[in-house]
This record gives structure tokens, C-alpha cells and sequence, in this order.
């Protein structure tokens, strides 16, 4: 069944009884030839892409929970690609590039909304910093602007300019960033895969790998094993846990990020805007609330909560650039399980048991990377090689020193 | 968060910077034969488990203290802290 | 006398009347008002718009639960959107707005969402405005952002200040209701420091709102005289107008007292609100509990509201939304309303009870086995339809109606740490988790003990287990005469075959939507929450998300706790960012610091650079230079030729530790 808003009228005037299930709910069967484990954005992406690039059949997304139950369905929906080193910024701005396409591919509106990404900048260390990356950027492809206090006065001018403890002085801006809504990036994945064939299973919990002679051949699960051909990771804050039932020691801790969003007001904020002096970012969801983050809690945490020192120190850097905030009320707060890499950057790879695959390690920056990710990941899954723009995405960059690439 | 500190007592957490996994204290031997791959593993892999943890904790803002926190990842509760020069010297180690 | 909906009694001052406006018409009520008793009593009822189809709403409750009654408090800088008018208190020359319209409240143009409310159902968005791509952002989320929100701000800088503080006790009791009041008392008297806050203005709870909750004196009468003495006692510290928000690692609670919400301006140095962080050995959660609306065809006319808030209104505020006045219930606690409004001179046009073994009345015609279909009335209730037991249908003129579901208690705190509540089947309604915070223990309502009996002697049984507990000795209550009726409420969710019932209120979630969401697969609690927008409003679904729950388990062929429930999240109510930030706010964000040699550059005219929260002396013109360049090329050649000096204290700091620490300095190693 294809979205359109004609199918909208024609359901309303016949009592909305068309409508299907937005994803079958499959029954697990014995064999798959690629089971992904993580009903997540990254997983169903994967999925998705496994059918639609490479062709191929008998595939399973299995989920602990429900779908778009992890990160994806708690995050401040943030998307960009403006990344200085070479090893990310293509694969970033090839993951906007679909973004920008996301919808129509789909068939379902996620409503990817490019208002623009702006970083303050606040000395003139930052803007040398910016400007560098900026240029790097440009030279990926990507856009960037470097813009002047004065034009950001312009297209802001509700920023706090007057008693600032770190006066604005300039930004790096990409206009094509912006915001999606989550949580119909996953169900728009999960309804454009289950179109292609493929098995969601949800409330399906991984209890072990069954592992002969150094292959995976499937898994233990709460609803029985299910055998598969490639067995794909992918649950990012989890990784730690699920992949210690493969005797697999990761270089990732699982840390705990807040995020916020206040009560709906009518339109203040056009993009997404950070703070370059404290750990704060912010845009206004199309609801209306302001959805906004800042720093890690800083200690590891598989309990998706907080603590008040940091929900402070957000606030305070809401308060430092905007200070029209101080009585919007704050709605609601909740923590997610990042999947902290040493370095920074994620690992989409094959593990040294055959047959079995990993994609994690994407710190606090996932959500943008998630079409990229289901690309890249179903390329590796599909060839057995990495994906050109995931090449430096690889376990052994640590030993050979090529992290921070 | 509260940290009990076994000269201090209770202190917020606030005070403290996290150093991560207390397997950190025991630094490979840097002359043994597979030193390098000693370091990799010391450097960048962690257990990160989804229950108890041992972690190291320093008063930054108090007494300049490092301490071994064991800590529940699932739920905070932690249920030792002891101080870190203690474990080093339990462990045979003379500073 | 324009207030022409108030009743005897109550507790108002009418010798201290208060002048305000609303939308800009001047009205007047009086000391012990808020914003929503005096609307009503001003027979105002539309007070809002919804969200989505820009329905007419009224107040649905009298409390911080409210989903309705949602205005724009006071003006200029000090706009406050969003504000419940159920929790404003009144102050001379309060200052409210409707918001979420265009035009006027009662003229709202975006009225015509509700037409075509058919073609806007849960999660249109999704299935359209795809085509052409590049309207997304220029032309079709322009119109949705711009008709989407609530409430608007200012844009100018808030003016308030905020304060921060720590408090320390041994018990922190949340709620000074029934329950709450007999833990203090009973923990007060041993000698515990007990923190006990209540968000609102006036301690007490519900022995506010009624009229027989003890058998030989008032309520309100026995919570004056216990608050009295609980504030005597010097280990007792009493805040009212603090809620506590939530609940956090190792007995950490944060609360917002609201200092000077309640005058127009908050007096010279003092804040606005000061957030509380409220370290405690053991608490207790004694916050009652939030009456269930019931879903029926058109259920969200102002007038309609919950059976207990109407009972809040006559007995605490002496004011009725209406001078006929019908009652729809599934239990005993209904038939209060309908008896105290009764003896407040109010006409009770019938009580609609859906058990066939109703209570009947002298004073009044009971309905037993009848059930409320639909109701009449663009911007007030008119009249209600009553589907009767013999299928026969009538209609009943009335301005107000009050509903009655049940209770659920309010155990939000205690999900905050992810414990998921389990379902109490007495109660047919969701309790505390097994694993809720550390060191919380629930008492009262909040805990399924209905009656005043009995959440007077589970608040003092739960503080001596605490006191036990701290190793305090325990003090045995001498407890009031108190009320101790059950309700007999038979579970009843929903009027069979409705379909544009509302559950969610604010967000325009109905039954329809939630038959939708499970028509799509959207079936999970969490699902149905993200898809609908159920319980996703500024009131977090404390009044919604059972009747959601409810009707998901029906078409799924489950029981409700097998569907289960979502969980809570702080804040418990909505919190201004700014008493989050304090002081650290301005050129006070962070400190500014100053190297030991920053008077001496001053003195010098340097130049300074932000080097973290430093300052740090970039360069010294002199006379005549016009470019920093010259004045640096000239630093530069004459640190060439003889010696410059630099202050590196902006750097940071040299940690030297080891047991020969003291050679290296010695050796002016560094």
C-alpha cells in the first residue's frame, strides 16, 4: 500500500478501514540468511538495504523490546555532516545525502526538515578550528559557512549579544542539517522492509550465540533458535552485553546521555543551534517543543537515567545563549545508552568469529548516521568487504595505531 | 550520586571525575615479550558489564584522592569504595 | 456581585477581593482564588483551545493534572506560557491570555482542524505531504510548526532570579494530604529532621476538598491545627508550594519551591523559585491519587470535568461550574459530588451511575444502569444524552457534569528510576513498582488506601517502619475519627461504540485514534504512545493514559497489565529551565578568571583573550598603533633583541605527585 495524500482523503471518507499493519509481525522461522539482531534505526536500515541493494532474501530483524524502542526513539534528533577527518566526513555526508532522499525512497514522511545547523563560535581558536573544518567539508562535498556575528544577529537575533559570560562571535553553519522525527525513521524503515520481505520479530530477547569451531551459526533466543547464514550486531548501547555472550571484549563503554524537551510553544528556534562555550544543543521539534542536550553524565550506565549536576549544567548553557528561555517550562527528561568508542568513532566490521558481524561504537552521534549505517553495514554484509566510506570503521585501527583518523 | 569516601564519608559525586574501569590500576609490563598486545588490551578494551564495576573515581575537587568504586551500571547502587593506594598496596604493590 | 457561581463556605477570604483580567476583560474573585476557581465562579467555562482540532476546553480538574486549562500568565518579560490555571493562584492585578487560537477564544479560525478532523486522525503526517520533495520546508511545515504549539514567549530576557540550595533530612515525606500529614506528625513527634512538601499553596490534599472526612471535626480544620504544630517543631521543616520533581541516585530528591509565583513581582533580592536538591536518609511518596475521566462521544465540552475537582471547587474555592449539574460515575465517590453540591444549593440534574446497584437518593433522581452517550454545547455543556437500562434514550439540560472513573495513585516518583508499576486488581488501577528507588516507601492513596481512615494510619504505619528503620524510636499516632466508607467501584473505562471520545484532552487523542494505531501494528504501549501522542502533553498523561491502555487491551484481546504501561519521567510537573540554571546565568555563566600578573597587564592597557574561563593578555598597544599587528611585531622584535615575559597561569595547573615530588621543583625541573 502506497502513502500518498490522496490515500489519506480516500481512507477518511471510508472510514479509515484500508489501513494495514504499518509491519507484519513475523514468526521467527528455523534459517535465515542474514539475521540482524536490533530493531533499531541502524538494524532496520540494514535490513532495508540488504533487500533493496543487494537483493537479498531471508532476512529477520530481531528486537528485545519493540521497535525504535532504543536510541532511536530517544534523541534530539539532530542531523548533520559537518566532520573534519577524512575517515568520516564522506560517510556522514553520504548518510545526509540520504536523508535528503529518505521520504520518497520510503514512501513514509520522516519528516526530515533541513532548517540548518548552526555552531557558535566564541574565540578566535574556535573560528581557525571552524574554518578548518569548514574547508574540510567543502572539499567532501558537503556545505559550510562560516558566518559573522553580524549575520547571525541577522538570522538569530534572539540570541543572547548583551551579557554574554562568552560573547558570539561568529559561527559555522551547514544549511542542509537539520532534524527528523525519530521515531518514523524507524517505522518507516521497519514498514519499507517489511514490504521487501523482511521478518520483524519483536519481544525476541538474544540469550547466546551458538558458535562451532569459530562460526556463528545462529542464536539462542526467547523464542527458540533461529539459524542464520550472517549473524549482523547491532543494539549500540547494548553491544557490551550482547556481544560478551560471544566472548567478545569491546573497545566501548556504555555511558549514559540525557536529553530534555520543554513544553510546545509557537515557533522561537528555525534550526539547530549549539553553544561553543559549554556542552549545549538545541532545536524546536515541529510540536513545538524545544528538544535539547548536552553533556555525557561521564560515568558508565546501563540504567537510561540521569543525574541533576548534569541537567543543571544543560540548563545553564540554555540559559548562557538563550536567557528568554528562563521561564519555558521543562516537560521531560530521559537518558539513553551510548555506545562510547575509544576514539570516538564507530566500527562497522566483521569479528574474528566467522559468520558473525558487528556495527556499534557510535558514541552520542548515531542517529544522524543511521542510513549510512544501514548502507555501509548491508555492503559489508552482502561482498564481505567495507563499504569505501566505512573503511576506517574497523576493529583493528586500534592496534595499528590508526585510530583518530 | 553519593560516594561513601573511607576518609571523607558521603560526598556528592559531583566532587569526583570518573577514570573509568579499575582494571586500569594493574599497568601491563612493558618489558614482557607480548607487551604490545598487552597495551592494545589495556589501552582499548573494556568488560563494560551491565551489572557490578569496578571503577576508579578521583576526588578532583576534594582531597585529591583515587578511588575503587564497585558500582551496579544497572541501577547506581554501589557497594564498595575503598581507596585506590589501599588496592594497590592489597595487591603487593609498594606505592 | 458578578461572581455569580460562587457558593457559601469555602476557603476564600471575601473580605480581600483581587481584581484580574482574562483575555482582557476585568474580572474579580478573591484571597485563596486560583485563576481557575475564579473563572468559574465569573461563570466563565471555555478557557482554551486544544491542541490539534482547536476544541473548546474547560477546566477538567482543580490541580497540577490539568490538561485544559492551559492560559499565558501576566505580560511582558514575565510571560509565562503554558500556565495551568488550576494551580495560578490569584494575586490583585493577575493578567492572563487564551492561547493556541487565532482570532478570539471563542472565534478561534483554526477551529475548522476539528471539520476535517476525520482526514487529521493519529499519523496523518506520515502517510502525506511527500510530494514534491522540496515543499517539506518551504510550504508544508511552515503551516504545521506555525499552527502547532501552545503557548508563546516573550522573547525578552527573563527578568527573575533563581536560586539553588541543598537540604539534608532524614525523612522527606512528598504530599501533605491525609497520608502525608500523619507520617510527619508521627515522625516529627519522635524527633526525625523530616522535609515535608506539598506543591500546593494551601497543606492539606484532598481534606480541602471535602466536607466529611472526619467524623468530628473538618478536615481542613485538623490539617490547619497539624501543619501548626508540625511547623512549631524545630526537626520539622514544612514547604508548601514545593514540588518535588523527582527522584534521583542515593536519596536524592530535586524540588522547585515556587518562592513568589503567587505575587506579581517577587520582592527585592528575593528569587523567583529556588531549586531544592534534598539529600535524604529514606522518603516517603504520599501523593494521593488523580480521579479517571471516563470516555464517551464528545466527552471534552467545558463544564465536563472530574467528579472530584467539581467537589474541590464547592468545598474548598465556594464555587460550581453551573447551577445544574449531572454526575456520571462507576462508584460510590461519584455520589459525593452529587450530595455535597446538593447541600451547597446547587440542582443536580441526575447521577448517571453505570452499576445497577447504585446508592439511590432522596434529594436527587440516580440514574443506576445508565450511562452518559454524548453530550451538546459549542462552547459550554447544554444538555447530555443518557443511554438508559431499557436501551431507551434521553437527554438531559445541564451546564456542568461531573465524571467519575475511579482513582489511579499517583506513583509517577517511583517509576523514575525505570521500576515498572504493577497493576493492583482491588483498585482495578497501577501501584508502585517492586523496584522503585531505593529508600522510598508509599503511603495513603498513592498506595491504594482510598479512604481518609485509611491513609491517616498507613502514613503513620510507614513512617514508624521508617523510623524503625533509622533506628528512631517509633511513636504511636493517636489518629482522628476519620471517614472509611469503600468507594465499590466497578471498572468501566469507556461507553461502548464511541469513536470521537477524547482520552487525551490536550493533545486531541480519542478512542478512534487509538483504534487506528492498533488497526497499523502500532500495538506496544510505547508504540501507541509515540504514534497517537497519547500522554506525550504538558500534563505527561496523568489523566489520559489509563483509558488508552484500557481500550489497547481490549482490542488486543489482553488484560491491561498484560498490555502494561509506560513509565514516568521527571519532572513530575513541567519546570522553568531558568530555576534549573540559578545563578550561573549572564556574564555569571562561569567564573571569569584572572592570572596573578592581570592588574599589572591591565595597568600595562592589554589586550585579553578568553582562554577557557580565563583571561589572558594577547597583546599591549602603545600609542600611535593602530593594528594589533603592530603592536605585535613590536613585541615580537623586542623579545628577540632582550627578554619577553609571558604568564602561563592560563595554561593550567603542574600536579607533581610520588614520594620524591620535592626534587623536582628543588631542581627547577618544571
Amino acid at each position: 500500500m502506497r502513502y500518498s495524500g490522496l490515500r489519506v482523503i480516500k481512507e477518511a471518507l471510508t472510514g479509515h478501514k484500508g489501513w494495514k499493519p504499518t509491519w507484519r509481525d513475523a514468526t521467527p522461522q528455523n534459517h535465515y540468511d542474514f539475521l540482524v539482531i536490533g530493531g533499531g534505526g541502524h538494524g532496520l536500515a540494514t535490513a532495508y538495504y540488504l533487500a533493496r541493494n543487494h537483493g537479498a532474501k531471508k532476512i529477520a530483524v530481531i528486537e528485545k523490546g519493540w521497535i525504535g524502542g532504543g536510541n532511536v526513539g530517544r534523541n534530539t534528533t539532530i542531523v548533520r555532516s559537518n566532520y573534519l577527518l577524512d575517515g568520516n566526513e564522506p560517510f556522514y555526508e553520504h548518510s545526509l545525502k540520504l536523508w535528503e532522499g529518505l521520504e520518497q525512497d520510503l514512501n513514509y514522511n520522516a519528516m526530515v526538515s533541513q532548517r540548518g545547523i548552526l555552531n557558535l563560535v566564541h574565540s578566535d581558536a574556535q573560528r581557525d578550528a571552524f574554518t578548518r573544518r569548514g574547508n574540510a567539508m567543502i572539499l567532501n562535498g558537503a556545505d559550510a559557512d562560516l558566518m559573522s556575528t553580524k549575520d547571525i544577529q541577522k538570522r538569530y537575533p534572539f540570541l543572547n549579544v548583551t551579557d554574554a559570560r562568552f560573547p558570539i562571535k561568529g559561527g559555522l553553519a551547514q544549511h542542509r542539517g537539520g532534524t527528523v522525527r525519530h521515531d518514523a525513521v524507524a517505522w518507516g524503515y521497519a514498514r519499507a522492509a517489511d514490504q521487501l520481505g523482511v521478518d520483524i520479530i519483536q519481544n525476541c530477547e538474544v540469550l547466546g550465540f551458538r558458535i562451532e569451531s569459530g562460526k556463528c551459526l545462529g542464536v539462542e533466543t526467547s523464542r527458540g533458535y533461529i539459524g542464520a547464514s550472517k549473524v549482523a550486531s547491532c543494539v549500540a548501547g547494548s553491544s557490551g552485553r550482547l556481544m560478551a555472550k560471544a566472548e567478545m571484549r569491546l573497545p566501548i563503554e556504555s555511558h549514559v546521555l540525557q536529553a530534555f524537551v520543554t513544553e510546545g510553544l509557537k515557533p522561537i528556534l528555525p534550526g539547530v543551534i549549539t553553544f561553543g562555550a559549554g556542552h549545549f544543543y538545541c532545536s524546536q521539534s515541529d510540536k513545538g517543543g524545544i528538544v535539547f542536550g548536552g553533556d555525557l553524565d561521564g560515568y558508565n550506565s546501563y540504567a537510561q537515567r540521569g543525574n541533576l549536576p548534569v541537567v543543571e549544567d544543560v540548563c545553564e548553557g540554555a540559559m548562557a545563549i538563550f536567557p528568554m528561555l528562563g521561564r519555558v517550562r521543562l516537560l521531560r527528561m530521559w537518558g539513553g545508552i551510548m555506545d562510547m568508542s575509544m576514539d570516538g568513532s564507530p566500527i562497522i566490521d566483521q569479528t574474528h568469529i566467522d559468520s558473525l558481524y558487528f556495527n556499534g561504537g557510535w558514541c552520542y552521534g548515531g542517529f544522524k548516521a543511521t542510513p549510512a549505517s544501514g548502507w555501509c553495514y548491508a555492503h559489508l554484509l552482502a561482498t564481505d568487504t567495507p563499504h569505501e566510506f566505512a573503511t576506517a570503521f574497523r576493529f583493528d585501527r586500534f592496534a595499528k595505531g590508526q585510530n583518530d583518523r | 550520586m553519593i560516594i561513601n569516601h573511607p576518609i571523607l564519608g558521603p560526598r556528592d559525586s559531583a566532587e569526583f571525575t570518573y577514570m573509568g574501569d579499575a582494571a586500569l590500576l594493574d599497568r601491563p609490563d612493558w618489558q614482557a615479550k607480548d607487551a604490545l598486545l598487552q597495551f592494545i588490551d589495556y589501552g582499548y578494551l573494556r568488560d563494560n558489564p551491565a551489572g557490578p564495576h569496578t571503577e576508579l573515581w578521583y576526588h578532583e575537587q576534594g582531597d585529591r584522592s583515587f578511588l575503587v568504586i564497585t558500582r551496579d551500571t544497572t541501577t547506581h547502587e554501589i557497594s564498595s569504595v575503598k581507596l585506590a593506594s589501599d588496592v594497590a598496596r592489597g595487591r603487593g604493590r609498594s606505592k | 456581585m458578578s461572581q455569580i457561581n460562587r457558593l457559601g463556605g469555602g476557603q476564600i477570604d471575601r473580605t480581600k477581593t483581587l481584581n484580574f483580567k482574562f483575555d482582557g476583560k476585568s474580572f474579580q474573585g478573591h484571597d485563596g482564588d486560583t485563576l481557575a476557581s475564579a473563572l468559574l465562579a465569573n461563570n466563565v467555562r471555555l478557557m482554551g483551545r486544544s491542541f490539534k482540532y482547536h476544541r473548546p476546553r474547560g477546566v477538567l480538574t482543580s490541580g497540577s493534572e490539568e490538561p485544559n486549562a492551559i492560559i499565558e500568565l501576566r505580560d511582558g518579560a514575565r510571560q509565562e506560557p503554558n500556565t495551568r490555571a488550576t494551580t495560578a493562584e490569584l494575586f490583585e492585578g493577575l493578567t492572563a491570555k487564551s492561547q493556541n487560537k487565532i482570532g478570539s477564544l471563542r472565534f478561534d479560525f483554526m477551529a475548522i482542524n476539528d471539520r476535517f478532523s476525520n482526514f487529521l486522525t493519529a499519523g496523518f503526517y506520515y502517510k502525506t505531504f511527500m510530494w514534491p520533495a522540496a515543499f517539506w520546508e518551504r510550504v508544508y511545515e511552515p503551516i504545521i510548526r506555525k499552527a502547532a504549539g501552545l503557548g508563546s514567549i516573550s522573547f525578552e530576557n527573563d527578568p527573575d532570579e533563581y536560586d539553588r540550595g541543598f537540604l539534608y533530612c532524614d525523612l522527606l515525606i512528598i504530599g501533605a494530604g491525609p497520608s502525608g500529614l500523619a507520617a510527619a506528625l508521627t515522625a516529627g513527634r519522635a524527633g526525625a529532621q523530616v522535609i515535608l512538601a506539598d506543591e500546593d499553596y494551601t497543606m492539606g490534599g484532598r481534606l480541602n476538598s471535602e466536607r466529611f472526612s472526619f467524623v468530628d471535626q473538618s478536615g481542613a480544620d485538623w490539617a490547619v491545627k497539624t501543619v501548626a504544630e508540625l511547623a512549631s517543631l524545630p526537626n520539622v521543616r514544612v514547604m508548601a508550594r514545593t514540588t518535588v520533581l523527582g527522584a534521583f541516585d542515593h536519596g536524592i530528591y530535586g524540588a522547585l519551591e515556587r518562592v513568589s509565583d503567587h505575587i506579581a513581582v517577587p520582592e527585592a533580592g528575593k528569587p523567583r523559585q529556588i531549586l531544592w536538591k534534598i539529600y535524604s536518609k529514606r522518603s516517603l511518596l504520599c501523593a494521593g491519587a488523580t480521579e479517571r475521566p471516563i470516555a464517551f462521544e464528545n466527552n471534552d465540552r467545558p463544564g465536563i470535568m472530574l467528579a472530584g475537582a467539581m467537589r474541590s471547587y464547592a468545598n474548598r474555592w465556594a464555587v460550581t461550574a453551573a447551577h445544574n449539574v449531572a454526575i456520571f460515575t462507576n462508584n460510590d465517590d461519584g455520589h459525593k459530588t452529587a450530595t455535597d453540591l446538593h447541600a451547597a444549593g446547587v440542582s443536580i440534574a441526575a447521577v448517571v451511575d453505570i452499576r445497577q446497584n447504585a446508592p439511590p437518593s432522596q434529594d436527587y433522581e440516580v440514574i443506576a444502569g445508565g450511562q452518559v452517550v454524548n453530550s451538546t454545547g459549542r462552547l459550554g455543556l447544554t444538555s447530555i444524552d443518557i443511554s438508559l437500562p431499557d436501551g431507551s434514550r434521553r437527554t438531559l439540560p445541564c451546564g456542568a457534569l461531573g465524571m467519575s472513573g475511579g482513582w489511579n495513585p499517583n506513583i509517577h516518583i517511583t517509576s523514575h528510576h525505570r521500576g515498572h508499576p504493577v497493576w493492583n486488581e482491588e483498585i482495578a488501577a497501577f501501584g508502585p513498582p517492586d523496584n522503585g528507588p531505593v529508600g522510598l516507601s508509599v503511603a495513603g492513596a498513592a498506595l491504594g488506601n482510598f479512604t481518609t481512615a485509611g491513609a491517616l494510619a498507613s502514613g503513620s504505619s510507614k513512617a514508624n517502619t521508617i523510623l524503625k528503620n533509622l533506628g528512631i524510636k517509633e511513636n504511636k499516632l493517636a489518629l482522628p475519627l476519620a471517614e472509611d466508607a469503600p468507594a465499590n467501584m466497578t471498572p468501566f473505562w469507556y461507553v461502548e461504540g464511541c469513536s470521537r471520545a477524547w482520552l487525551d484532552q490536550q493533545n486531541d487523542v480519542t478512542v478512534k485514534d487509538v483504534k487506528l494505531s492498533h488497526q497499523e501494528n502500532f500495538v506496544s504501549v510505547e508504540h501507541l504512545k509515540r504514534y497517537t501522542t497519547l500522554g506525550m502533553a504538558t500534563d505527561q498523561g496523568k489523566t489520559s493514559n489509563m483509558g488508552g491502555l484500557a481500550i489497547m487491551a481490549e482490542l488486543t484481546g489482553k488484560t491491561i497489565p498484560e498490555v502494561g504501561t509506560t513509565i514516568f519521567r521527571p519532572p513530575y510537573t513541567p519546570t522553568a529551565i531558568g530555576a534549573f540554571a540559578g545563578r550561573d546565568r549572564g556574564t555569571d555563566f562561569r567564573p571569569t578568571r584572572q592570572s596573578p600578573s592581570h592588574k599589572w597587564a591591565t595597568e600595562q592597557g592589554a589586550v585579553f583573550v578568553e582562554v577557557g574561563m580565563w583571561l589572558r593578555a594577547q597583546w599591549f598597544p602603545k600609542a600611535g598603533e593602530t593594528h594589533w599587528r603592530e603592536s605585535v611585531d613590536r613585541e615580537v622584535v623586542a623579545t628577540r633583541k632582550s627578554v619577553g615575559i609571558c604568564d602561563v597561569t592560563t595554561l593550567g595547573k603542574i600536579d607533581v605527585q610520588g614520594a620524591d615530588f620535592c626534587y623536582i621543583p628543588q631542581q627547577n625541573l618544571l
